[in-house]
């Protein structure tokens, strides 16, 4: 038995256990539904008839369950491991925390219950009905009490640089999901959005970028601060630049949005400014990825005989990739190109499945041996074969996209003579065939690498057990 | 475009909301001597 002045002695790494196993667990299952609709996508008899298993609701299924379950679930983990071991200080509210956990679970299963039977509110990456959006908002206010909590009762002195990229994910993603789910319930399970028309869409897009700024990179970005150092054993390449990037990150990010609606309904100055802040982005965005892979300057050889460091480094090279290749495609006359077709979902899935996964998995093999009272992963050749997998799996998916999306574009462009279209559209579907059958095998490496990791985990876990870690004794605090 | 009479404020008062974050920073010290803050990690936890 603990007694209560005994515990605060110890970390609470009890809820980064729980979140750190669901993390793997709901990245199989993400994963495995994003393969599913793949497939739906390449033979559509896939679907079999069956409401349920129908695209249009597993598709947001799949998004949800990689973005808020496998990626959200992680972040948890990592924020509330970084800022226990940066404060050193006890997680703030040992029940409030439970809550998050317990809460959070049941968010990810109200979703995989409520999209396939059909209830969504249409707004991407936001389809949950407004029960849920109330249950989030109670675990994401829990969350930010949790955090600031710990923060505000730190040990040390300074805030560690992850603390503020975690600290504007909770703050931002908390704007975002009041203003972008603001809806008038007329019925259990049944909403209509607050706003209307071309104003849902600036709102939708306004909430969906920041989403990926704020959840998908500000909060990310505080992982990498944390386990890239750790991992390479050097502090980060240049602490003044991981300031000076956060903060121009932050500032600037809020209003990249609009490039999602180019040549739409929107009036064209919003477009234009949409445009113009995706490219100032770009300055951002390269200080944290020069930051982070700069940080093994002087210890390259530790990529060598290292998988996990690779996990980190790979994904920061993928960061890289996807964040020019972004503000590029927000250029107008790219983007008259880009639109709609698969070149979009390639960008998504270099920054989804390069980044935000390659990053969570090496925080995640660096994260669990420790919870569990181990030197190293049960398995270190398993995390080198997943490494190659995952890695593998990405460039197939990601070039197969950017073939069919480029092609895809020629195609509807294309005008004969006489000013009649050249391809009808279900002639680019035709044509794209190919490209779907090697997304499918792309993505079937990554699952399959998804399972060894689970292997490997269950394998530590059941090999190890719960061990509670001392905070260190109060020394020299500047 | 109604909408931007919502958004344009928010956006301003996040601003504020984050200079007031990095004034506060500022003045608490917390950028004095920050690369010895990015050794510190690696040394106990």
């Amino acid at each position: 038995m603990i007694f209560p002045n005994m515990q605060a002695s110890v970390y609470n790494d009890k809820v980064v256990r729980q979140f750190a196993i669901m993390t793997v667990v709901w990245g199989v299952v993400g994963m495995l539904v994003g393969v599913i609709i793949a497939a739906q996508l390449t033979w559509p008899e896939l679907n079999f008839g069956i409401p349920w298993l129908s695209y249009g609701r597993l598709r947001p299924l799949h998004t949800n369950a990689v973005i808020f379950a496998f990626g959200g679930c992680g972040l948890f983990a990592s924020a509330y491991y970084v800022v226990q071991r940066t404060c050193h200080v006890r997680l703030f509210g040992d029940k409030l925390a439970a809550f998050t956990f317990w809460g959070w679970q049941l968010v990810i299963l109200l979703a995989a219950i409520s999209l396939p039977l059909g209830y969504t509110s249409g707004k991407e990456y936001a389809e949950l009905e407004w029960p849920i959006d109330i249950l989030i908002t109670l675990v994401w206010v829990a969350f930010a009490v949790v955090f600031f909590g710990t923060v505000g009762t730190r040990k040390v002195r300074h805030i560690y640089v992850a603390n503020w990229f975690f600290g504007a994910f909770i703050i931002a993603v908390a704007l975002l999901h009041l203003v972008n789910s603001a809806a008038l319930p007329v019925g259990f399970m049944k909403s209509y959005s607050a706003y209307a028309g071309v104003q849902d869409a600036m709102v939708q897009w306004w909430y969906g970028h920041n989403a990926v700024g704020f959840f998908l990179t500000a909060g990310f970005l505080g992982m990498m601060y944390y386990f890239v150092p750790k991992q390479a054993e050097r502090p980060v390449y240049s602490y003044r630049l991981s300031i000076v990037h956060f903060w121009a990150l932050i500032f600037t990010y809020m209003w990249a949005g609009p490039h999602h609606l180019h040549y739409t309904a929107l009036p064209d100055w919003t477009q234009s400014i949409g445009m113009v802040f995706s490219l100032i982005l770009l300055a951002p965005s390269w200080g944290g990825m020069i930051n982070g892979v700069m940080t093994l300057s002087g210890a390259w050889h530790k990529l060598r005989d290292d998988p996990i460091l690779r996990f980190l480094i790979v994904s920061l090279s993928f960061y890289g990739m996807s964040t020019f290749e972004g503000p590029m495609m927000s250029i107008k006359t790219v983007n008259a190109l880009s639109h709609y077709t698969d070149w979009t979902v390639g960008h998504v899935h270099s920054g989804a499945l390069g980044w935000v996964g390659l990053v969570t998995m090496g925080t995640m093999y660096y994260l669990i041996p420790r919870l569990f009272g181990q030197k190293k992963m049960y398995s270190v050749k398993a995390i080198e074969l997943h490494f190659w997998t995952a890695t593998i799996g990405i460039v197939i998916y990601i070039a197969a996209m950017w073939i069919a999306g480029v092609m895809q574009g020629l195609m509807w462009r294309a005008v004969n003579a006489d000013g009649t279209l050249t391809y009808t559209f279900v002639e680019s579907v035709k044509a794209t065939f190919p490209f779907y059958v090697l997304r499918l095998l792309g993505g079937l490496l990554y699952l399959s690498g998804m399972l060894i990791m689970l292997w490997n985990v269950f394998k530590t876990a059941t090999s190890g057990r719960s061990v509670d870690v001392q905070i260190p004794a109060v020394a020299a605090h500047a | 475009m109604d909408i931007l009479f919502l958004l344009i404020p928010l956006s301003v008062g996040l601003v504020f909301f984050i200079l007031g974050g990095l004034w506060w920073a500022v003045h608490k010290g917390q950028f004095e001597d920050i690369e010895a803050e990015g050794e510190r990690i690696l040394r106990n936890d």
